[in-house]
């Protein structure tokens, strides 16, 4: 309900402006402009080498733009460019307000330390120094991605692919982000562990009101989650809207070999 | 207007990319209104673009030319040219559409996959899974089955689901796409009821349905769809 309810909001929280990137004579990223609303899901699709993951790194301010601008709205309500925010704007972003989550968990999580610790630790990088209430607060957080509280003194590297997912998705939201990146997010999982991870992404993302934007090459993971889609095709944003008009009336030629090409169950 | 939904010469064509991109033309002109408290039922062969229609007012088909104006929290919003977050707001709180087949999310329970549309309107959970519950019963849903997600039910049984979930909702307008086409006689005349409350709760709904019975008694009025037929 807070989802949609912040939908309403009038106000983007982040926007991009004409984003490019060269490498030497490679356009990897051209002119894409779009905004993101509080609470709005929107899903990158397209095929492996479409720009995607650069996109996703320029909007989340690990790449810097040949051309363009990303702005977010902090917490204050200021519209700020990213490439002009301090450190400690920049730290509180990466640490608190937003989270990223990788395709590989082991780029997300740190994998020889405990569950526990590594839910606690974005805690206590923002200032938490209660061991008792990180225990508590991660335990909870283990609970809701369902993984067995019997668990958090393991390591992640004892865990399943499916677990680490789920975990590293504890880690992300224990801050309470605003914003939330996913990388392939299910890529790599089994599809039964998938539908699962899937179900309890849509779950949290619309419990917690939390925008996302979410690079995929699986249209029905774009389906599930989104409500609005951008297919990406050699660099540039080909095709964007609504993300049930975009797949089932897709316009684009290449977004309607996307669509056809989908093995029905 | 006082029209809940009407489409003025609303026009959509599919261009076929992957074959060769060939036109298909499915209709053109569509115009016609739905009032508050009246079902509209639009009529005509297999292929005259009767899903088309509902769909381009769900906005899950862009419309092309012409315009589709839903009143929406007291405004005229053109569907036809509406950016998706207001789109997506229509769909929270004015429109409701039952397909006739149920789009199911794995893993959740029937009863909540019916509470859904309540609580993303604000309705605590308790109150909006005694409400699917009571329309669950009504619709002859054995109490067992509630907890279970509905993907492994029968088709018909997923339909009454379906059912339950597009008419638990107090939105204004609702689309039905064949909401009785794999239904027994005895849930049919459930369906047959629950438009009829509808009605006189004074919402607009637009209707496909293809038993000649059941039109005769949900329809105030008929479309006949042929007429926006677009030729090629």
């Amino acid at each position: 309900m807070s989802e949609l309810s912040s939908l309403d909001n009038a106000q983007p929280l982040l926007v991009a402006e004409g984003l490019a990137k060269n490498y030497g004579r490679l356009a990897a990223c051209r002119d894409v402009s779009f905004a993101l609303y509080p609470g709005e899901v929107l899903a990158i699709v397209g095929e492996s080498g479409s720009g995607k993951s650069t996109l996703l790194q320029l909007l989340s301010a690990q790449l810097a733009p040949s051309a363009g601008h990303v702005a977010y709205r902090m917490r204050d309500g200021v519209l700020r460019d990213l490439a002009e925010l301090g450190e400690a704007e920049r730290r509180f972003l990466f640490r608190t307000d937003w989270g990223f989550v990788h395709q590989d968990p082991a780029q997300g999580l740190r994998m020889g330390v405990s569950a526990g610790a590594n839910v606690g630790e974005r805690l206590m990088a923002v200032g938490w120094n209660h061991y008792g209430r990180i225990r508590d607060i991660a335990s909870t957080w283990l609970e809701r991605v369902e993984i067995d509280v019997g668990r958090i003194d393991d390591a992640p590297k004892t865990y399943s692919g499916g677990m680490r997912q789920r975990l590293q998705i504890a880690r992300n939201l224990v801050t309470e982000p605003r914003l939330v990146f996913m990388d392939e997010p299910t890529g790599g999982l089994d599809v039964s562990v998938q539908a699962r991870l899937l179900d309890l992404m849509r779950n949290l993302v619309s419990e917690l009101g939390l925008a996302a934007i979410v690079v995929t090459h699986d249209l029905a993971v774009a389906r599930l989650l989104s409500h609005r889609v951008m297919v990406m095709k050699g660099g540039r944003v080909i095709e964007t809207g609504l993300t049930d008009q975009v797949l089932d009336d897709p316009r684009e030629p290449y977004t309607q070999l996307l669509v056809s090409s989908i093995l029905p169950p | 207007m006082t029209a809940m939904i009407e489409l003025a010469n609303a026009e959509k064509t599919f261009t076929m990319h992957l074959q060769g991109g060939v036109e298909l033309p499915v209709v053109r002109g569509v115009s016609f209104h739905a009032d508050p408290g009246e079902c509209v039922v639009l009529s005509g062969p297999s292929g005259a673009g009767k899903s088309s229609i509902l769909k381009m007012i769900f906005g899950n088909y862009r419309c092309d030319s012409g315009r589709i104006g839903i009143r929406h929290q007291g405004k005229v919003i053109d569907l036809a040219t509406a950016e998706p977050r207001q789109v997506l707001s229509i769909r929270r709180s004015t429109i409701g559409y039952v397909s006739q087949f149920l789009r199911a999310v794995p893993r959740v329970a029937t009863i909540d996959v019916v509470a859904e549309p309540l609580i993303v309107n604000g309705v605590t959970r308790e109150e909006a899974r005694e409400r699917a519950g009571r329309l669950l019963r009504r619709l002859n849903i054995p109490e067992r089955l509630w907890t279970l997600p509905p993907s492994t039910f029968s088709g018909g049984e997923q339909q009454r689901v379906n059912i339950a979930r597009g008419f638990i909702s107090d939105l204004p307008i609702l689309l039905l796409d064949e909401p009785t086409a794999s239904l027994d006689a005895a849930n049919r005349a459930v369906v047959v009821e629950l438009i009829a409350e509808k009605k006189t709760k004074g919402v607009a709904m637009v209707a496909i349905v293809h038993d000649d019975e059941i039109r005769h008694l949900i329809a105030d009025r008929i479309v006949d769809v042929t007429s926006f037929a677009a030729a090629a």
